[in-house]
């Protein structure tokens, strides 16, 4: 099996200070990864290098593509990598605000990939629009109705439906539930892992929150000061942690 | 008149204007970036038409100037006493005998010839504008025909208006590559884009050139389920009759007293001397 995305060796400098350096990992088909780390650690550093918003100074982050098979993606041309982003990948950003057009309306925020891959049916546009609000529980009433009247959990699983109505393979999600309350957090999660494991989705979890990545992912890497200390299975790694700022992280967890 | 050079701009700007003409016709739709001068009149009268206009103009011509389709609003008056005045070309209201035609929002009913050259006045060039505001981003969209945002627009519309309720500067896709404004000309006018003439199109302040050659196929965009349709307002002219020109709503008293006629007066009139000639 080939991995879905593997990155050897990644660097990101901003001038004499690191971004983050020496990342490499594979991440298999249908398998979700979570990053932490504190802030500042280079999580999010590390999510744009991949995702393609940042330029690493450093390495190679090989894609298995649908046609072309594993392509180094800093290398593909402009036109594809962007592509690339709007079919194959998703990115769930932590502020809906960044990832929804706040000015059209819900069926048009989920339609816009579809349209944007040349659908051209309105009718067809509608119903697979109006399929994903329910997937993502969102009233079918609340469709022509703009993202900024809607709470902030909805603008989330609004962000959810328009990056997964194409069908992706890969989705980045950073911070995903940043910012909401418990219970919407929990909503949010249980929908999240059932359609990672609907879709068969292979997915990449940057976020601060360890109740999160348990849920969530499958591996885990730690990261700090932009390097990965710790890395292995999920359970692995939160229940017996090896490296000293794991064994941090992990106890500073507030219990209830 | 002495001090000015014919037609107002000076002999250098006029070439750097004709090479971005030349360029915007070799790429039909793509916007052509060009140095906009400080003309005589405000920003929103037409600047960008005007320095069009005035590189292309040759004494020989003769010109015409229409505002909204009308020979006698301030705007096309104004203009056309301009040229009149800095070019001393000869001018004429007839559509037929016109050689170059600045227009605002319109396109004359008659068709164009390939003697005609028509100059739109363009107050936003870019038609993604309103939906991606960073000029980056447009232009990146541009160069990598990624369009599919121009169909939210229209997806909006049918949400909201349950069909496509843009009326007027309606997206136009020009042969087969670029999306560009056909700048504020109703939609009805959309389908005389495909003409024998060629057509420049000059916005001033935002300092972009675009053109459609002759005959260069412009296509309306629309949905497969919702397909394009050039409309006017129902009826005919209260004045020629004319059943198959754009009108416009004139309001004549303030007890609701109203009337339709032809936006285009040129042809309004030819219609109606050719009847009392009868």
């Amino acid at each position: 099996m080939t991995p879905i995305l593997s990155v050897q060796d990644l660097e990101k400098r901003y001038g004499a200070r690191i971004g983050c350096t020496g990342v490499s990992f594979d991440l298999w088909p249908g398998e979700v990864m979570g990053i932490v780390g504190e802030s500042g650690s280079g999580k999010s550093t590390l999510l744009g290098c991949l995702a393609g918003g940042l330029t690493p100074d450093k390495g190679q982050v090989i894609f298995d593509m649908a046609d072309l098979g594993p392509q180094d993606v800093l290398k593909l041309s402009e036109p594809r990598r962007r592509m690339l982003a709007r079919t194959d990948w998703a990115f769930v950003h932590q502020n809906p605000r960044d990832g929804l057009r706040m000015g059209v309306s819900a069926g048009g925020n989920v339609g816009e990939r579809l349209m944007s891959v040349g659908a051209r049916h309105y009718g067809n546009i509608r119903e697979t629009a109006t399929d994903w609000l329910d997937r993502v529980e969102i009233a079918h009433d609340r469709i022509d109705d703009r993202p900024r009247d809607f709470s902030g959990g909805m603008q989330q699983r609004l962000q959810i439906a328009r990056n997964l109505v194409t069908g992706p393979r890969l989705a980045f999600m950073d911070e995903p539930t940043g910012g909401l309350d418990v219970s919407v957090q929990a909503r949010l999660l249980d929908l999240i892992r059932g359609l990672v494991h609907d879709m068969g989705l292979s997915a990449i979890v940057v976020t601060h929150d360890l109740a999160v990545v348990r849920l969530l992912a499958d591996r885990l890497m730690v990261m700090r000061q932009g390097r990965v200390v710790e890395q292995g299975l999920t359970d692995q790694v939160l229940d017996d942690p090896q490296d000293a700022y794991t064994q941090l992280l992990v106890s500073s967890v507030l219990q209830v | 008149m002495s001090g000015y050079n014919f037609a107002y701009l000076d002999e250098d700007t006029k070439r750097m204007i004709r090479r971005a003409i030349l360029k915007a016709l070799a790429v039909p739709g793509y916007q052509v970036p060009f140095a906009s001068r400080e003309m005589p009149m405000p920003y929103g009268w037409g600047t960008g038409g005007v320095q069009v206009s005035a590189a292309v103009l040759v004494p020989e011509d003769t010109m015409k100037v229409i505002d909204q389709g009308a020979d006698d609003t301030t705007n096309a008056v104004s203009i056309r006493a301009f040229f009149q005045k800095t070019a001393d070309v000869a001018v004429t209201e007839a559509t037929g005998k016109a050689t170059l035609i600045q227009t605002r929002h319109r396109i004359p009913e008659e068709p164009l010839t390939k003697d005609q050259i028509l100059v739109y006045q363009v107050p936003i060039p870019e038609p993604l504008r309103f939906l991606e505001p960073r000029e980056t981003e447009t232009r990146k969209m541009h160069a990598l025909a990624e369009y599919g945002l121009m169909h939210v627009k229209l997806y909006e519309d049918i949400a909201r208006h349950g069909e496509i309720a843009t009326s007027y500067a309606y997206p136009v896709e020009a042969a087969g590559r670029y999306v560009m404004d056909p700048s504020p000309i109703p939609k009805f006018d959309n389908p005389k884009l495909h003409s024998a003439a060629i057509q420049l199109f000059g916005a001033g302040r935002e300092q972009r050139i675009y053109a459609l050659p002759p005959y260069t196929p412009v296509v309306s965009l629309d949905f497969e389920d919702h397909p394009f349709e050039a409309r006017k307002a129902e009826g005919a002219c209260g004045l020629c009759g004319a059943e198959d020109s754009y009108l416009d709503e004139v309001i004549l008293d303030d007890r609701g007293g109203r009337m339709f006629v032809c936006s285009d007066t040129d042809y309004c009139r030819t219609r109606r001397e050719a009847e009392e000639a009868a």
